[in-house]
């Protein structure tokens, strides 16, 4: 297959948008391949952010004056957006969390530990999950007496999907899993997933965290009753992130923060609850990072999702065919574009991959190295770290060539 | 800027693939096992003791190229010494890593170890560099316990 040349997104325009491309790497041009960790910011949402303290700071819900009808006109457009890019029926399904962590955790603390999980019931999850999807569900089974059960994966990075037959049963109540595996790249096939969760009277709960920036998701036709993700993988600021939830799963479930915001009336010793999803939002939220969130929604909306998906199909492709023609390399996870996000983790025989970042960074080039917060699917393969790239709207075939030249220096560096 | 060469020079490379004292001491009279989640290297550093003087020692383990070469050199270098000489050599080599990049690099008194000394120029490979260090400090103070360089 010939580069990647006929993308589907202006590339080099794209690059335009995003300031920090633009500087230097130890004298090189910064190859930025780490966006499975964090994505890099368009000035548009840089600009969002700064724009919402120098005109309009105030705080949202409260304020009778002017500033403050602007900031809660804003914070809430932000939602409608974020409803809106996901097709979730109304924007009272999305809650505004710190990260895809606290999304979790919040399901895991208020449908779980609070919410109708009783000793012996049953959760569901999978090798590949991130730690954040792994770890709140530890603490259920420490305090419910839940049980945990894991669908392993074959030796290509998909579910062993027939494991569900045995594995949900009628004390499932919880199947949880992540669409897009952040070391693996796998896409999951959440719709049938959620499809045998429901069957069994249990509700899927979906780890968007990888998915929602690079993958068109539209949560009624997946059946997800919760799904969460994160705002600075997908272009959006840091500390902001979104739990959807369908409304009769928000319903069973407690909030975990209790103060101001998420309240209807309190006195002294006791309260009752605001509106979902207020009820969720305790204390003042991070008002910045939700309309920052809502400009990133409006860029990725502007490039069509499809076209994004497309493209980095297409990047993934390139990157897969000439990391095979390097001997002593190896890549982990589907080697089917259409079931792989652009996450590429590899390993160089007789190379760390500490070892292998190193050197990649003195050309400029940002990679991941270690157990990327899966230790689990690391032990699965038993390897203790690899390296991984990942691509995104910015990144090219240009980018790509980078890699495979420094790719090849770190195996003449250890010849 | 920091140099690809400064960081893995030849005798860096040659004692990470070839690492010296590389293998168990049965009858060790202290060990430690050090461990760095980050990247899942892991070292279990083993010492004979004569009186104060570390008679003999040896690692084995898994990590990447810094934390497996600086192993091998430490070994070669506290050999031989007392325990008061290995720690103070522990400090020099500290200073010498986590000098700031760009800074002089105060090599004196280090011997070999100053090959090391590109580290300083990628502080993320600080803790590469010093987890035998640690490991041996450990086993020297017989802590049984798990070194984790978080």
């Amino acid at each position: 297959m010939s580069k990647a040349e006929k993308t589907l997104l202006n590339v080099p325009k794209i690059q335009a948008d995003f300031p920090i491309l633009h500087r230097k790497i130890r004298g090189k041009r910064l190859v930025y391949l780490d966006s499975a960790a964090t994505s890099q910011k368009p000035r548009q949402v840089i600009d969002a952010t700064t724009d919402f303290y120098m005109r309009y700071n105030a705080n949202v819900h409260r304020a009778i004056y002017e500033l403050g009808e602007e900031a809660t006109r804003e914070y809430e457009g932000a939602r409608e957006k974020v409803a809106a890019f996901i097709h979730a029926r109304s924007p009272n399904q999305v809650i505004f969390t710190k990260s895809t962590t606290e999304a979790l955790n919040l399901v895991a603390y208020g449908y779980g530990l609070k919410g109708p999980i009783q000793a012996g019931d049953e959760i569901v999850g999978t090798v590949m999950e991130h730690h954040s999807n792994h770890v709140p569900w530890h603490f259920v089974r420490d305090h419910k007496g839940a049980v945990l059960k894991y669908v392993d994966i074959d030796d290509e990075g998909n579910l062993r999907m027939e494991q569900y037959d045995e594995l949900i049963t009628k004390r499932t109540k919880i199947v949880t899993v992540s669409m897009c595996s952040n070391v693996l790249g796998t896409i999951n096939p959440i719709k049938e997933i959620a499809k045998r969760a429901h069957e069994a009277g249990a509700v899927c709960v979906v780890d968007a965290a990888q998915a929602a920036p690079h993958l068109p998701i539209d949560v009624q036709s997946l059946g997800a009753d919760f799904l969460a993700f994160s705002g600075h993988k997908m272009l959006g600021p840091t500390g902001i992130g979104v739990l959807y939830g369908e409304t009769e799963a928000l319903e069973a479930t407690e909030p975990l923060l209790g103060g101001g915001e998420m309240i209807r009336e309190v006195h002294l010793g006791r309260a009752s609850w605001n509106d979902i999803p207020y009820r969720f939002e305790g204390g003042t939220p991070n008002i910045a990072g939700a309309i920052g969130l809502g400009v990133a929604v409006d860029y990725l909306t502007d490039l069509k999702m499809e076209a994004v998906r497309a493209h980095e199909m297409e990047v993934t492709r390139y990157a897969l065919d000439e990391i095979h023609r390097i001997p002593g390399v190896r890549t982990y996870g589907p080697e089917d574009v259409k079931q792989k996000a652009g996450v590429l983790a590899f390993t160089i025989d007789g190379v760390h991959p500490h070892d292998i970042a190193s050197i990649l960074d003195v050309e400029g080039i940002c990679v991941r190295s270690g157990h990327h917060c899966a230790q689990p699917l690391m032990e699965r393969y038993d390897l203790p770290a690899t390296a991984r790239a990942s691509f995104y709207v910015y990144n090219d075939s240009d980018d790509v060539d980078v890699l495979m030249a420094g790719i090849r220096k770190v195996q003449e560096v250890f010849a | 800027m920091a140099d690809l060469r400064e960081l893995y020079q030849e005798t860096i490379l040659d004692h990470s693939k070839k690492p010296r004292n590389f293998h168990e001491i049965a009858e060790a009279d202290a060990s430690a096992v050090g461990h760095n989640p980050l990247c899942g290297d892991r070292v279990t550093v083993y010492v004979r003791l004569r009186d104060d003087t570390i008679a003999d020692i040896a690692f084995v383990g898994q990590g990447c190229a810094i934390s497996k070469a600086s192993a091998s050199l430490m070994t070669d270098a506290v050999k031989g010494k007392s325990r008061v000489q290995a720690h103070q050599l522990f400090q020099l080599f500290h200073r010498m890593v986590t000098g700031k990049p760009g800074d002089p690099v105060n090599t004196a008194g280090l011997g070999k170890l100053a090959v090391l000394s590109g580290v300083s120029e990628f502080p993320v490979r600080v803790k590469c560099a010093s987890l035998a260090w640690h490991t041996l400090e450990a086993a020297l103070e017989s802590k049984k316990e798990i070194v984790s360089l978080e």
